[in-house]
């Protein structure tokens, strides 16, 4: 993941340039837009227009049955803690690798990025190895009466994993970017290293931080494949929301499976508008 | 970048930063996956090569692999497409279209598997049309194909655009003035220097299909040594309680994420000296 | 973003915490039941109805929650640690893989009447309605032109249930053998387009996407799609012959010791053995034990896995473990 915001900002010189001609510029966009249109407008279409087919009372009936309520406050539950903990995490992360020089930084970004590609299958998996009865920590969680895996826990450790990266990767870049001259200036004016980060680089990184945390929230709320390996699918307790989809949809309530669904789609699209106005915030500010 | 330069930083804050940021990846990442490692070293090296080179989990890599690798194709070519489109002509609903994008972040990898197969199956929306033409797509290593081009969609614009903003006015204008055509322009000016930066978006989309599972086991028809992809050759180890024949094939897959990230990494390295 | 809604964020996040927390405390006598999938219906109403005559007995308050899975999935996160305290899982492999861990006691197959199986199903095929591809037994399944869906056996309880059912019909044909029998099945899987990973990703398949001729199911599965589904659409085919599952259930020792929970668990089980569970499970078209219990399923020839196969553990290794005989027919109908 690059961050597109940072360069986003440097956009439009306002000069014109030579272009292509009208035939081709049409021809381009057209394909451009089909190919769009075809991966990305059509699905998201399918699930409103599944959601609905039965009508709006089928609908909200749907969202208020007490299994889907409990998914949904377990959901929540689950991205109120990951993301603040990756928040953390991102700032001193980003402010340690984009304000210093050190060996070995390279490494670090990959490593940072790791939980980004790997499997989500495989992300269940380590947590089971390690706090599953079989696993390193068993016996003693056991001992001790603590569940982690199959239990809200795990859940949340899984979540935290597939969504370490986000915020990180969103501020290493922009951070850099801005590079550290304003920070000393405040240094050097007598300002406190808390002061200086909460009245220099925090402004600056913001809209950056509000991105992050959009993006780091929506895979939070939207990640399936880690969560079901840790989750135990108790109903009522330990199903997520894409889980519960699943369910539904396992139980042929087609109709029902698609309405839950549409409330991440839905929380996908929000997600775009903040974003957009945050890349949108982030030009005026350049700006000016 | 200044790796090794020495600075008298008056910046404070870099110990317990970095010590937490150290400390948070350990607890988070590094032990967990190095767990996975552990259990598998409990395999002897036979036992190990028989878990990671059986012929069915042979093909799985050149499904998962071959289908990333055809994915990441797709996306770089029509990836730049859009990013051009989105960066250079005008239409009206843009900044939709723009946002529209990142919809495969965003969206759970269940809700878009469910959803391309509604689409894309012999009765859906698109699949009715294909179908009659004999082009079958969902239950296909081509539903895995559009799995894959799906989720990694965003990657390729997303690199890719930033530099098409930036790429100065007057390299083209100065092409022109030599009398390169259009097209001769962008092929002998303008695509090496985006070239680092696609093949950055198109690693990115490869590392995310790699791994994907959520939204393909949909769409896959998941036949053996056809349409079968790693990650749930993992699963179906899991299945058979055999623990360390999944975390041996997950330690593969593992080290395969690891070389392409650090790959990444080095491309994004190049392609910033490139463009400074 | 001040740092005042840092910490409000934060604060936020601990009493969301904290009121789950206090939400679980405040529960009263709860029972997990950890189950394979196409169990969802009858123990939704099998748990309502235990609750009722638990309190009428006991006066005491019983909760019991639900889990569902692939079969083999379920098995693995109670031996990782999901605290069942009672399993009812599709086959006694699962079970005995969960016992091998200590969390049973050995045995446990005995310890409830009809070898732990309070209701026995079978395999049977739903077919599109008016049956266009005439499917009447085994035998036309593997014509060319009949498209079979199936789950993966690899993965998925019910598949297994529906490969050793081909394989039995085969070897029980006269002239049959071994390698008749083998035969018979590449055949089948020859004619399967997509293998799901789950019993209920295989009939969404069928339903949802109109893919295939026929769907090997649950005998219960093939009824509930039809009665969730319209009779309109599908019809169920019984074959002349078919295996004779027995999903076992069982109190997992370890869990219920810990949780104090053994009394209700093994209640709950039984339970399942009285006039009034079976005619639960016959009404969800499992078939009763109790032969007294009035059933609407079709007679037909049924033959037991030890019978056919030696028991599960044998049939397990000889046909689905990795390079055993489906990953060979399999390797080979890919190759073709």
């Amino acid at each position: 993941m690059s961050a597109p915001i940072t360069k986003h900002a440097a956009r439009q010189h306002g000069s014109r340039r030579i272009s292509e001609p009208a035939a081709v510029r049409w021809l381009l966009t057209a394909i451009a837009l089909a190919f769009l249109a075809l991966f990305l407008a059509l699905p998201l279409a399918a699930v409103f227009s599944q959601a609905f087919e039965k009508g709006w009372e089928t609908y909200l009936a749907a969202l208020k049955e007490p299994d889907t309520l409990a998914a949904v406050k377990l959901t929540l539950l689950t991205a109120a803690v990951a993301v603040p903990l990756n928040l953390v995490f991102g700032v001193a992360a980003s402010w340690a690798i984009a304000k210093f020089s050190f060996t070995g930084k390279n490494l670090l970004i990959t490593l940072i990025d790791l939980p980004f590609s790997v499997s989500p299958v495989i992300s269940g998996l380590i947590y089971v190895l390690i706090f599953g009865r079989q696993g390193w920590l068993g016996p003693w969680l056991e001992a001790h009466d603590i569940k982690i895996v199959f239990a809200v826990p795990g859940i949340i450790l899984a979540t935290v994993f597939v969504t370490f990266p986000f915020i990180a990767r969103e501020l290493i870049p922009l951070m850099e970017s801005q590079g550290k001259d304003e920070e000393e200036a405040a240094m050097v004016l007598g300002a406190s290293g808390l002061q200086t980060f909460f009245r220099v680089t925090l402004p600056n990184i913001k809209w950056g931080i509000i991105y992050g945390v959009i993006l780091c929230n929506a895979r939070a709320m939207g990640e399936f494949g880690a969560v079901s390996v840790v989750s135990g699918h108790i109903r009522g307790m330990t199903n997520t929301v894409p889980l519960q989809v699943e369910i539904l949809y396992n139980e042929y309530n087609y109709t029902a499976a698609f309405a839950v669904a549409s409330l991440l789609a839905f929380l996908a699209l929000v997600t775009l508008v903040v974003k957009t106005i945050a890349e949108w915030q982030v030009q005026r500010q350049l700006q000016d | 970048m200044k790796l090794f330069a020495k600075h008298n930083n008056v910046l404070p804050g870099f110990g317990p930063t970095m010590g937490y940021t150290l400390l948070y990846l350990s607890l988070v990442v590094l032990i967990p996956l190095s767990a996975l490692v552990f259990k598998t070293a409990g395999l002897s090296w036979s036992g190990f090569l028989e878990a990671v080179a059986a012929p069915r989990v042979l093909a799985s890599y050149r499904i998962t692999f071959g289908a990333a690798l055809a994915a990441a194709g797709i996306n770089a070519v029509f990836g730049v497409l859009v990013a051009w489109v989105l960066v250079r002509y005008p239409f009206p609903g843009k900044r939709l279209v723009d946002a529209l994008v990142d919809l495969p972040f965003a969206l759970p990898t269940a809700v878009a598997g469910i959803t391309l197969a509604t689409v894309y199956s012999a009765n859906g929306w698109v699949g009715r049309y294909l179908e009659p033409r004999g082009i079958k797509v969902a239950f296909t290593p081509l539903g895995i194909i559009i799995a894959m081009t799906f989720i990694g969609l965003p990657f390729v614009v997303r690199t890719v655009q930033p530099v098409i903003e930036e790429l100065d006015a007057e390299i083209e204008e100065a092409a022109a003035c030599l009398g390169a055509s259009r097209w001769q322009t962008f092929c002998r000016v303008l695509f090496p220097l985006l070239t680092p930066s696609v093949l950055t978006g198109f690693a990115l989309a490869f590392a995310r299909g790699v791994g994907e599972y959520g939204s393909i086991i949909f769409i896959a028809g998941n036949m053996p040594m056809v349409s079968e992809i790693t990650p749930l050759i993992i699963i179906t180890k899991l299945e058979q309680y055999d623990y360390q024949g999944a975390t041996a094939v997950a330690t593969v897959m593992l080290l395969a994420s690891f070389v392409l990230l650090l790959v990444i990494n080095l491309l994004q390295k190049w392609s910033r000296r490139y463009a400074e | 973003m001040k740092s005042a809604s840092f910490r409000k964020l934060t604060a936020s996040a601990v009493l969301a915490l904290g009121l789950f927390a206090a939400g679980l405390a405040s529960a009263e006598t709860t029972l997990l039941n950890v189950s394979y999938d196409p169990t969802r219906e009858l123990y939704t109403d099998f748990n309502g109805a235990f609750a009722k005559y638990w309190q009428k007995k006991t006066g005491e308050k019983v909760t019991i929650k639900q889990s569902h899975g692939g079969s083999g999935k379920q098995a693995r996160a109670v031996i990782d640690g999901l605290e069942a305290d009672v399993v009812t899982l599709a086959l006694a492999y699962d079970i005995d893989a969960i016992a091998e861990k200590g969390l049973i006691k050995p045995g446990w197959q005995k310890e409830l009447p009809h070898n732990s199986s309070p209701y026995t199903s079978t395999i049977v095929f739903l077919v599109r309605k008016g049956n266009p591809k005439k499917i009447k037994d085994w035998g036309d399944l593997v014509k060319p032109g009949v498209s079979v869906i199936t789950p993966n056996p690899k993965t998925s309880g019910g598949a297994r249930w529906n490969y050793l059912a081909a394989w039995a019909y085969a070897l029980h044909q006269k002239g049959g053998n071994e390698s008749k029998a083998r035969e018979f099945v590449t055949s089948l899987f020859k004619n399967v387009p997509v293998l799901d990973s789950g019993a209920r990703g295989s009939t969404n398949t069928f339903v949802q996407r109109g893919l295939g001729d026929v769907l090997l199911a649950w005998e219960n599965e093939a009824f509930l799609a039809i009665n969730e589904l319209g009779p309109d659409k599908f019809e169920v085919v019984t074959p002349s012959e078919s295996i004779l599952a027995e999903p076992p259930v069982t109190v997992i020792d370890k869990v219920a010791d810990k949780r104090g929970t053994r009394k209700v668990a093994e209640e709950y089980l039984k339970y399942l053995y009285t006039d009034e569970g079976q005619k639960i499970a016959a009404k969800h078209y499992y078939r009763p034990i109790n032969k007294k219990i009035p059933t609407k399923l079709a007679k037909l020839k049924l033959y037991t896995i030890d019978q056919s196969f030696g028991g599960w553990q044998k049939a397990q290794k000889t046909h689905f473990s990795d390079g055993g005989i489906f990953d060979q027919i399999t390797g080979a109908a890919a190759k073709k």
